[in-house]
């Protein structure tokens, strides 16, 4: 059946989760193992899983049940956000045109999140995709947390002295970022204190280890601000809070993970921070107006070969082989890199030390209670971003910036085609021109009706975001969005979605050439 | 664009200069006269005065300039604002074919093909022309018929044409792919020229007959006095003329705007794209007939042993909508993406040329008219302002023949031929809005390749105006046509009751409305019926004193000294005698009369009358067209409906016909009330302020049900009036034809005290007898429901001649046949015109060729009295009255 062989591609051809928990269920589980013993979620999950694939052979429902195109497109659309930044004088004077950005959940919630926003103290916006696993309290934090600590950590000395001046004569504080958020992207309230008050105590030290009239350096200040928010979260879990609540929620942070890539742009001069799995893809449209990748940031798993040597440089040779398994850090974790953890991070005493005084709640947690195997000589993991720095080009389009979900489904080049296509509009995009070329009237008719078939289905979106998710999700193999396949795709049940793709999380920044090309 | 542009200059060898700089290359009998004066040095000064100045260097504007000095004209000046044939003439595509959808077109396209032939002669400058012939090309049943009809009218103008099989096509263009065509029309005589060439030899043989050509100078407008053309401002100075022609082509909208007594030209540019393809590996020979295949939307010629290959797609891209300067026509980018339809058309009719390499594709802008027919004549307003402009793609084909009839129109006053179907009057500024141009355009440049049917209506530029009970029809099933942009109902399709889609109601067979008409028919001869008739031109002229009635006695060839309330039915006649209008005009009173004319001569007949009129401010004339609605009452009781609403008598005792009271329509009062109707049937015309349009209907409606009163159409009234034998202007009428061809001395006044134009015309004429006469044609063994329908413009043979062409048709419910109006006209043995008597039209054998098949017919000089139901009623109460008193 060509349904079910489909599906079964798809499990084949994907890694699910970023950790390996409790080997236990896999030991219960008499099969081999196969692709589905990667399974995040506990056992029951794992019974759930294999019930399903019986419901799913037999029940005719599975096969009748299309979703309409509308509904498709609401399914798509529900977290799209784009921004156009202002003009003035009718001219845009920025280098960013503006930013698309959309993100399909595949776990129940969503771990993936998104941020953008606009350095108002200092010139430049933000932008960063953040990968979470082991639940979303890491990448929610992050997404509330990290561009001000990249935002402070920009800032002159001159600035966080009045910064400082303002919080101490309960003067209103200057307003660091605007945000750009769809309504989807909350904010935590509880903890906007105690996070605030960790803010302050960073900018207190820059302020002390600052020189008035020095400029901080991007990549430096980039550094400074992942690592030390990392710092940062791992203290308030070992510190707690006298409020339960918060308590529960800066262990969760803490225990839970996220990678980040982080996009900082001013003028010409773009900074990329990554931590982990996701990726930044510049879009560079070649003389002949085709669109090539390039990759701006490492990925840091088991595939780099340097991240490799780094990991096993920092532990005993006793460790070479327990350290990396089954290309996972201690054979659970994909990213080498990466927010919270504490897992990972911690002594065994004081993670054994920090559950106990915690609140009940954790007890429950199985995944905060387990300490990996062959766990010798923490920390394992890093939350220090590797810093590219890329003078953009008037050819320099876009830049893409994925959660692992996308790269797994789409390669690069490809998302930056269609990506391209869909920003120039394929009619306005360079028009067809024989020029000086032999074309015969049959090349040229295969030309013009491939373009036609393109066009067609890049009308459907505004939000170029979006556009790639409906490739992503819905591509066949001859490269085409192929609704019978998106609508199947989009109405797996909750606890399916996860084993067929992952979060997808998608910020698209348009660059201005006219900027660009101009300075 | 680079390699293009060679190429392009290989297609348009236009370098004015050129002709500077070697004159002895022209032949040495036009050396001495010749006088083009490029002005790139801008020392030659402009002539101070002209008789004749024509704005725009390109093909039609050089044609002008050809036929004004051949009719013997001096001091014509030509100017151009570029170079010579550098708008859309560059670009031309190069094909003159007579397939055109009017008989005056494929006459025009006729004479160029003539005139383009002897030109390189006449010159010696080559002109590219070689006799290729053209196959028009049919996938389906339908575009065959429409062929076939196509060939029978072309046979009437004696242009050689044969329908032929899709084999013989393969014989005749070796590369066509024949396996979906069913026939196609072959016309040997069509031919393929350079156009630019084309171009040049009509400016050489321009200048030396006189003509000064000026380059590079743009004329900013035209001044006007008192209603003349008095001189033309250009960038170099002004010149004095007495007559201005616009031929500017995509830029002649334009140019009427800047005019300072506003002309519009309504016209606007789409863009047009062909391909040019290297030579193809067995090059195509240069004589390979032209392919033209609607259905695939495309045309293809040989050129220079490749293809060139254009198209109309359903798609097309308007431009210049805010108007731009000469430099854009120029620059115009190709567009592949949008050309792919055409290519894919292409490849599927010739599927060989698929390794042929692209040379390029050119765009080429067209100009397109609001009705697919180009402007030509006079405008309304300004005496002596011509226009020639608008050629919908055409213009090379047209551009002989069009010209030609323009100069004769500047030198006597009008073309040799009826050419009111161009005529720029049968618009008006109503059609120049931009945005109505623009929508408009998009609908007609498909349509030049479209299947077009009887009774096709426009889709765009719709409801600009309408009656006041627009709505109250609309909700009872009214479909609409327009005409001059008024909103007239068709038929009322019942509740319940569902027509088919637009696109599959298009035939050439019996309508889907058949019935629906039919009933509307029925109600008219039985009961009543309401047609909302307001689209009717209504004029009103006034005056102090005796100025009104001496201005209709000398334009009317009926008698307007009627006591006041009497209507009279008369034709505006020129000095042939032939008709510029058909009007009804009532005396109001002594010295106002209110004068109705068709739709369409909104424009013609307002200028016509003006033209006329002394300049006396005691008199008056006001266009009240739109303070009317009209409302027909038809039928036998539309009387009792009337008396019911007013009290008053209307029995022809007391109202007899053709007379006019202002009475009261149930609230209303002063309702213009006429006892007469358009078709012949009793009943009367209400003309009602517009404010109490609503109520009057409501109240007849409301009143009528007992009389079993319905809505009807145009198309129940057309049927009406043609099986009464009416012949309504436009149609049937034409200014070449006179009331004694069509049966209408009874009309004519000679012994009138006024000379009114035309009567010396109509004297000569009644001496020597009618070379033609209107007749009605019955089909015999003519099928409605298998049969393809009449339409008009068939041919009419008599024992076997070709003896003349319908000129409107249609189903009489009554004789339960089809009914064809036409002329019908006789020579002598020698080939001259011969008198038309009843004799000969009542001895003959007639046959009515549709789309090839020949039907019996017959011939009628009267209508068929018993048609008249009031007689019939008569007749019948008569009966009743006998049977009764047995």
């Amino acid at each position: 059946m060509a349904a079910t062989s489909q599906v079964s591609r798809v499990i084949r051809g994907r890694r699910f989760g970023q950790i390996l928990v409790p080997a236990m269920t896999c030991q219960n589980s008499s099969r081999p193992p196969g692709p589905c013993i990667n399974a995040t979620q506990p056992h029951s999950f794992e019974q759930r899983w294999q019930h399903q694939v019986r419901g799913y052979r037999t029940s005719p429902v599975w096969h009748t049940h299309y979703l309409t195109p509308p509904q498709v497109n609401s399914i798509l659309k529900a977290n799209e956000y784009s921004f156009k930044v202002p003009e003035f004088d009718g001219k845009n004077l920025s280098s960013v045109m503006g930013f698309d950005s959309n993100q399909l959940p595949a776990n129940a919630p969503i771990e993936d999140r998104r941020s953008a926003a606009t350095c108002l103290q200092t010139r430049g916006m933000l932008y960063g995709v953040f990968d979470g696993h082991a639940g979303c309290a890491c990448a929610q934090a992050l997404t509330e947390r990290l561009f001000y600590y990249i935002a402070i950590s920009l800032l002159p000395h001159e600035t966080l002295m009045e910064l400082e001046d303002a919080v101490e004569n309960g003067r209103p504080l200057q307003p660091i970022l605007q945000w750009h958020k769809h309504p989807n992207d909350y904010f935590s309230k509880e903890a906007s204190q105690l996070y605030f008050s960790s803010l302050r105590t960073y900018w207190q030290e820059l302020l002390d280890l600052s020189v008035p009239g020095e400029q901080p350096d991007v990549a430096e200040a980039l550094v400074s601000a992942f690592k030390r928010l990392d710092n940062d979260i791992s203290l308030e879990a070992q510190v707690g809070d006298p409020n339960a609540f918060l308590h529960y929620l800066v262990l969760r942070v803490a225990f839970s993970g996220a990678t980040a890539c982080v996009a900082h742009i001013d003028g010409n001069e773009l900074h990329i921070a990554n931590t982990g799995d996701c990726r930044a893809v510049l879009g560079v449209q070649e003389p002949d107006g085709s669109f090539s990748a390039l990759t701006l940031t490492n990925d840091h798993n088991a595939q780099n070969e340097s991240e490799m040597k780094r990991v096993l440089s920092e532990h005993p040779l006793s460790e070479a082989k327990s350290v990396v398994k089954q290309d996972r850090l201690l054979g659970l974790l994909m990213p080498f890199r990466a927010f919270g953890d504490v897992k990972f991070k911690w002594s065994i005493e004081l993670q054994h030390r920090v559950l106990e005084s915690g609140p009940d709640q954790l007890h429950e947690n199985e995944h905060a209670k387990f300490i990996p195997p062959n766990y010798h000589t923490p920390p394992y993991l890093t939350a220090e971003p590797e810093v590219t720095r890329h003078h953009l080009r008037p050819q320099d389009r876009f830049l893409v910036l994925g959660s692992d979900g996308l790269w797994e489904t789409l390669h690069r080049q490809e998302v930056v085609r269609i990506v391209g296509e869909h920003l120039t509009g394929v009619h306005q995009q360079q028009p067809v021109s024989v020029g000086g070329y032999k074309v015969t009237l049959g090349q040229m008719q295969g030309l013009l009706q491939e373009r036609k078939a393109r066009i067609s289905s890049t009308f459907e979106d505004q939000n170029a975001a979006t556009h790639l998710i409906r490739h992503a999700v819905g591509n066949n193999e001859f490269g085409m969005v192929d609704h019978e396949r998106l609508s199947k795709m989009l109405s797996l049940p909750e606890e399916l979605a996860r084993m067929y793709r992952d979060d997808i999380t998608i910020i698209i920044v348009q660059f201005n050439p006219h900027v660009i090309g101009g300075q | 664009m680079h390699s293009g542009g060679c190429s392009v200059r290989a297609l348009a060898p236009v370098l004015l200069p050129r002709w500077l700089c070697v004159p002895g290359a022209r032949p040495a009998r036009l050396r001495g006269s010749m006088r083009f004066l490029s002005t790139d040095s801008a020392s030659v000064a402009l002539p101070a005065r002209a008789r004749v100045v024509i704005c725009g260097g390109g093909i039609v504007g050089t044609s002008v300039a050809y036929h004004l000095v051949k009719l013997g004209w001096t001091e014509v000046v030509l100017l151009e604002q570029g170079r010579l044939g550098a708008g859309t003439t560059r670009f031309c595509a190069g094909i003159v074919s007579v397939a055109k959808p009017l008989s005056v077109e494929s006459k025009m396209a006729d004479y160029s093909n003539a005139l383009y032939e002897r030109l390189e002669e006449e010159t010696g400058v080559k002109t590219g022309f070689v006799r290729t012939g053209s196959l028009c090309l049919a996938q389906n049943q339908d575009r065959f018929l429409s062929l076939k009809r196509l060939a029978s009218r072309l046979k009437v103008l004696g242009v050689s044409c044969n329908i032929i099989k899709p084999k013989d096509v393969a014989r005749l263009h070796p590369l066509v792919n024949i396996h979906d065509l069913v026939g196609a029309l072959h016309l040997p005589g069509d031919s393929v020229v350079s156009a630019p060439d084309v171009n040049h030899a009509l400016a050489v043989a321009s200048a030396a007959h006189g003509v000064q050509i000026y380059e590079h100078t743009s004329v900013n407008h035209v001044v006007v006095k008192k209603g003349h053309v008095k001189a033309v401002e250009t960038d170099r100075g002004s010149i004095e003329c007495e007559y201005f022609v616009n031929c500017a082509g995509q830029w002649a909208y334009e140019l009427g705007q800047s005019s300072e007594v506003k002309v519009s030209v309504p016209l606007h540019g789409c863009e047009h794209f062909y391909l040019l393809t290297k030579p193809l590996s067995e090059p195509l020979q240069n004589d390979s007939p032209v392919l033209i295949d609607m259905d695939g939307r495309i045309y293809a010629r040989a050129w220079h042993g490749g293809i060139l290959s254009g198209g109309f797609e359903k798609n097309p891209k308007p431009i210049f909508t805010e108007g731009r300067n000469q430099l854009e026509i120029q620059n115009m980018q190709e567009d592949w993406d949008h050309f792919e339809p055409m290519l894919s058309a292409l490849l599927r009719r010739m599927p060989g040329l698929e390794s042929c390499e692209i040379q390029q594709l050119v765009n080429c802008p067209e100009s397109f008219t609001p009705d697919m027919r180009c402007l030509m004549g006079e405008t309304p307003g300004i005496y002596g302002y011509f226009v020639l402009a608008g050629m919908n793609s055409s213009g090379l084909s047209f551009a002989g023949g069009a010209g030609k009839y323009l100069a004769e129109w500047i030198t006597y006053g009008y073309p040799s031929t009826s050419v009111w179907h161009l005529d720029i009057k049968r618009f008006g500024n109503l059609q120049s809005s931009r945005t109505f141009l623009r929508h408009r355009v998009m609908e007609v440049m498909p349509l030049l390749y479209e299947l077009k049917v009887p009774r096709w209506d426009f889709q765009t530029g719709r409801q600009l105006r309408t009656s006041p009970l627009y709505d109250r029809l609309d909700t009872q099933g009214a479909r609409w046509m327009e005409k001059h942009g008024f909103e007239r109902a068709k038929y009322f399709v019942p509740a319940g009751k569902d027509l088919l889609a637009l696109d599959q109601s298009k035939t050439f067979y019996k309508p889907d409305w058949f019935d629906i008409v039919g009933a509307e028919v029925k109600c008219c001869k039985e009961a009543v019926c309401v047609i909302d008739m307001s689209s009717f031109t209504k004029f009103e002229l006034t005056s102090a004193g005796d100025q009104a009635l001496d201005l209709l006695q000398r334009l009317c060839a009926n008698d307007l000294d009627v006591p006041v309330g009497h209507i009279v039915h008369t034709g505006m006649l020129n000095q042939r005698g032939g008709y510029e209008n058909d009007c009804s005009v009532v005396r109001i009173s002594k010295n106002s009369f209110f004068i109705i004319s068709p739709t369409d001569q909104q424009v013609h007949c307002w200028s016509w009358i003006k033209k006329h009129m002394p300049s006396d401010p005691q008199l008056h004339l006001e266009d009240v067209s739109w303070k009317y609605t009209a409302l027909n009452l038809i039928g036998p009781r539309a009387m009792d409906v009337l008396s019911e609403l007013s009290y008053v008598s209307m029995t022809p005792e007391h109202f007899p016909s053709l007379f006019c009271k202002e009475m009261s329509v149930g609230y209303a009062n002063g309702i213009r009330v006429m006892s007469m109707t358009h078709t012949g049937e009793p009943g009367f015309m209400l003309y009602i302020p517009i404010e109490y349009a609503l109520h009057v209907y409501n109240e007849v409606m409301s009143v009528g049900q007992k009389y079993g009163i319905r809505n009807a159409g145009y198309y129940a009234l057309r049927s009406l009036r043609i099986e009464k034998f009416f012949a309504f202007w436009g149609q049937d009428l034409d200014s070449f034809t006179t009331p004694l061809e069509c049966g209408r001395e009874f009309r004519v006044k000679f012994d009138k005290d006024t000379d009114f134009l035309g009567r010396d015309a109509l004297l000569r004429q009644r001496v020597e007898g009618v070379t033609r006469r209107f007749v009605m044609l019955i089909l015999e063994d003519h099928d409605t429901e298998l049969d393809v329908w009449p339409w008009w413009g068939e041919p009419i043979y008599r024992n076997g001649e070709l003896v003349g062409v319908t000129t409107s048709s249609a189903y009489s419910y009554t004789l339960q046949r089809h009914v064809c109006l036409g002329f019908l006209s006789s020579t002598n043995t020698d080939g001259s015109p011969a008198a038309v008597t009843a004799d000969f039209i009542n001895r003959g054998d007639y046959e009515v060729d549709i789309a090839g098949q020949k039907f019996p017919a017959k011939a009628k000089l009267y209508p068929f009295s018993s048609l008249f139901t009031q007689q019939k009623r008569r007749k019948d109460d008569m009966e009743l009255s006998n049977f009764q008193s047995k």
